[in-house]
């Protein structure tokens, strides 16, 4: 049985839905944002919302809390991570993903259904996807515009684009996802976890949990 | 203890909208002939040793990813 350890920093708003969509492949548990015990998780999950209030630059606080220590630890020993929305931003602060989120390029919060292509499925959270997928994923956020310097871009391990020209906000090459080299550190600027049941639309996000389930190396 | 200001600024050649913004709303106030217009952030703070600063900015007051930042030291603190 896969444990889900989720982080909970002051301001998370996407806690408890990435703790649901997690529940149909495993067992799921909260982390608090002081506690360098990661309780002995198989997988963490760094979710949307705004963590420390977003002051000073998103993601830029969260980076230095206790539980990201730890989690920076568990990432550079192979342990599965997944960065959602702030959660990308705050991996992407941390140094475990290349590049930064920028404000969006229309200056306003994007918050709609759309289609999101897969590109690679070498990564521990894509595994149970194919290449050329194109999921069906809600997205909502302020700061999504994926940036790297262009002497960066070909080393971009990119996991997930805006499919059908649906680019929502100026993001270099259509990015919506990266990995690091290794594909055990995933982050992505939609909300697989708000597409895990029929009635809000979809169930495509689940692919993402389904994916660490069958990629972690038994104990 | 000194006063320092940190300037950090959106890295050239990264778009800005918030400076097109601001840039666009100018000439609607009547205000003509303002180009090159950008917004960042202005850090104030009073410290033991400047020498430190630096280090601060590059660790956790500017991304230097996607900011340029600028030291500057206002004397001492009042």
């Amino acid at each position: 049985m896969t444990t889900f350890g989720v982080i909970r920093f002051p301001g998370s708003c996407d806690e408890v839905d990435a703790l649901q969509a997690a529940r149909h492949f495993g067992e799921a548990k909260l982390l608090w944002h002081k506690d360098r015990d990661l309780g002995g998780v198989d997988a963490v999950v760094v979710p949307g919302g705004f963590s420390y209030g977003d002051y000073l630059r998103v993601g830029a606080i969260a980076r230095f809390s206790p539980v990201m220590e730890s989690v920076a630890e568990f990432a550079r020993s192979g342990g599965l991570v997944l960065g959602i929305c702030n959660g990308f931003q705050v991996l992407c602060e941390a140094g475990l993903l290349p590049g930064a989120l920028l404000p969006n390029l229309e200056r306003r919060f994007i918050c709609r259904q759309l289609g999101i292509e897969v590109v690679s499925d070498a990564t521990a959270w894509t595994a149970a996807c194919s290449p050329g997928d194109v999921l069906s994923i809600p997205v909502k956020h302020t700061s999504g515009r994926y940036y790297v310097p262009d002497d960066q871009l070909a080393d971009v391990n990119v996991v997930f684009r805006y499919a059908h020209d649906g680019n929502p906000n100026g993001s270099t090459n259509d990015i919506a996802g990266v990995a690091n080299a290794e594909g055990n550190v995933v982050g992505l600027m939609p909300h697989p976890e708000h597409a895990v049941d029929p009635l809000t639309g979809s169930t495509d996000g689940l692919k993402l949990f389904e994916s660490a389930v069958r990629e972690r190396v038994p104990a | 203890m000194a006063r320092v200001r940190v300037l950090v600024r959106p890295k050239e050649g990264i778009l800005d909208p918030q400076g097109q913004a601001v840039e666009q709303a100018l000439p609607a106030l009547g205000f003509d002939g303002v180009s090159n217009v950008h917004v960042g952030r202005l850090v104030e703070l009073d410290v033991e040793d400047p020498g430190q600063v630096p280090a601060m900015c590059e660790k956790l007051l500017a991304n230097t990813l996607i900011e340029d930042y600028e030291v500057v030291e206002e004397g001492a603190a009042a």
